[in-house]
């Protein structure tokens, strides 16, 4: 097989040269995050006030992780690292109900991540002369853009066709005789069932290549979609705290994604836990973006279950690969058609004094319908001996729930320390609902 | 005025062991024991000798307890004892929020506790009225 780089040094390094590179890189990231209010409050506490103090990349085990709600917290620019001026663009999570998130871009960090993009484009084989239709959503989402602007410096002509409107898809598709596409996997479904429909045969199209990311799916649908198409089918994965895609992606061999260290130094945690996994074991994804300047984030908890693959892959890389993604801890919950972020039950639970800070949230199929049951446990020092009291405050947590994110849950009540706590981040929310 | 023991406590297997094992390892003696039931979860209100010990040693456990005003008021244990007391809060018109009995002398004496809003004016009614409300000192010596 013909194997194609899009920075053959790069990508090849020797994995001590790319520590060294790694450590330089961390340097400089340390310097930008000392430039944001959350992280010079951050990064003072763990004795590190200067790039001076990173001497290692031990060092990074010094700085605590960063979170998600450490994100909504910093909204909207306690984690901007150069002035606002610098910036060319911006990001923001969809942040529905919940406080959205936001990554900034300056231009290094714009042509930063476009390598990277490129570099996964053309790892898979595609060449300046594929025609390049972009499926993803154009916008705010990261998704489109991403390999937008990735296709574009690979060179291919680009059709940005952004999401939906599948019979104009189809169109495309045939007219500019488009080989590669860039879909979510259920999108990619819903593609075929069209051309089922429509008058379209998979004669007209001239399709090879498909990419698939932004939403976790498993081996078979993999496969399901290149037997459906014929196609060879490749696997992105990306976060828009990272970027978006171009985190992580399959090379030509189709044989798990190598995740780009040069730009995202990698730690991998037992789940639930902040002790690292052993080698191979899976594990929640843990990143420092390493060639950003204005969001830096330092051990980022993705919350995205993988494994880390050690072994060199075939095709020279010696760039680690991580497996499929098994979950993506993603927060938001749809509960009969509606979203709802764990941190809104949070902040109601947070509000009534007379429950501990410990809680559950359980979703279950009850016929065709989700039932929400949010566990709290009975604060000792607000209990009253009352059962009336009880009553009255299971009444009021359910109400003031409802309030807030329109569903109406069952209560339970518990009794203090009676539900599990972890060490690390706890893991609240159980959806016991099973897909299909 | 005396008092007795309100734990929060979930309505599955071994709960109320782990209140009596505690109980027992700190020499704590119970009186009278009765539960308010609300299907997930209840209300266990024990009459024990030494109420503060026991409310020490249930919330190291990590319990929600609550010690909580009760009047133990004797009654006679003969047919209409227990009548003669609640036709007396009928006349009052006050309300018993929660109540338990139990004997502590067969065919003469048993002890009705009972929680109401108005502790003093209960007391002053059911006393006036030639019952007999046991002290903290003699209801925990019992």
């Amino acid at each position: 097989m013909d194997i194609r780089y899009w920075n053959k040094e790069q990508e090849t390094l020797d994995r001590d040269s790319l520590r060294a590179q790694q450590l330089e890189s961390l340097k400089e990231t340390v310097g930008y995050a000392l430039q944001t209010a959350f992280y010079k409050r951050r990064l003072a506490k763990a004795g590190i006030t200067s790039v001076d103090d990173i001497r290692s990349l031990d060092d990074l085990q010094r700085i605590p992780y960063t979170t998600k709600d450490d994100l909504r917290e910093a909204y909207p620019d306690g984690l901007l690292a150069v002035p606002m001026n610098d910036v060319v663009r911006l990001h923001t999570s969809s942040g529905t109900t919940g406080t959205p998130t936001v990554i900034y871009h300056n231009q290094h960090d714009l042509d930063s991540w476009t390598n990277l993009v490129a570099r996964c484009i053309v790892s898979t084989g595609v060449t300046s002369s594929d025609v390049f239709q972009n499926m993803m959503g154009y916008g705010l989402f990261t998704g489109g853009l991403g390999l937008h602007y990735g296709a574009e410096r690979v060179g291919t002509v680009i059709i940005p066709a952004s999401s939906g409107n599948t019979n104009r898809q189809l169109r495309l598709m045939k007219d500019f005789r488009t080989t590669v596409i860039h879909a979510t996997p259920s999108y990619m479904l819903h593609l075929y069932n069209k051309i089922q429909e429509s008058e379209y045969k998979r004669s007209d199209f001239c399709i090879r290549k498909g990419f698939t990311g932004a939403e976790a799916y498993s081996a078979s649908t993999h496969k399901k979609i290149e037997e459906l198409f014929e196609l060879d089918v490749y696997n992105s994965y990306g976060l828009s705290e990272m970027n978006g895609p171009g985190v992580a992606f399959e090379c030509c061999l189709k044989d798990d994604m190598h995740i780009w260290e040069d730009a995202y130094y990698v730690e991998m945690l037992r789940k639930g836990t902040e002790e690292p996994v052993d080698a191979g074991e899976e594990g929640e994804l843990v990143l420092t973006t390493l060639q950003r300047q204005a969001t830096p984030l330092l051990r980022y908890r993705t919350g995205d279950l993988t494994s880390l693959r050690i072994e060199p892959c075939a095709c020279g890389r010696t760039h680690r690969r991580i497996t499929r993604i098994k979950g993506r801890a993603d927060d938001m919950l749809i509960i009969n058609g509606v979203n709802i972020y764990p941190s809104q039950i949070e902040a109601v639970i947070m509000k009534v004094p007379e429950v501990g800070t410990n809680y559950q949230i359980c979703i279950e199929k009850a016929g065709s319908l989700d039932k929400l049951t949010v566990k709290t446990e009975i604060y000792s020092k607000m209990f009253t001996g009352d059962l009336k009291a009880l009553d009255a405050l299971k009444v009021r947590l359910q109400e003031e729930l409802k309030a807030n994110i329109i569903v109406k849950p069952v209560v339970e009540l518990h009794e203090p320390g009676a539900l599990p706590v972890q060490e690390g981040k706890a893991i609240r929310v159980f959806d016991l609902r099973t897909d299909n | 005025m005396a008092k007795q023991l309100n734990i929060f406590i979930e309505n599955k297997p071994g709960r109320i062991e782990s209140v009596t094992g505690t109980l027992y390892e700190a020499n704590i003696n119970v009186r009278a024991i009765e539960i308010q039931d609300r299907g997930d979860f209840g209300i266990m209100k024990l009459l024990v000798d030494d109420p503060q010990k026991a409310y020490l040693a249930l919330s190291d456990l990590g319990l929600a307890v609550a010690l909580r005003d009760v009047l133990a008021i004797i009654i006679e244990d003969k047919p209409g004892g227990l009548h003669k007391l609640a036709k007396l809060f009928t006349k009052a018109n006050i309300n018993m929020i929660d109540a338990y009995g139990f004997v502590i002398d067969s065919s003469r004496e048993g002890i009705w506790c009972v929680e109401v809003e108005d502790y003093e004016a209960t007391r002053s009614l059911v006393e006036e009225n030639g019952f007999k409300i046991l002290s903290e000192q003699e209801l925990y010596e019992l």
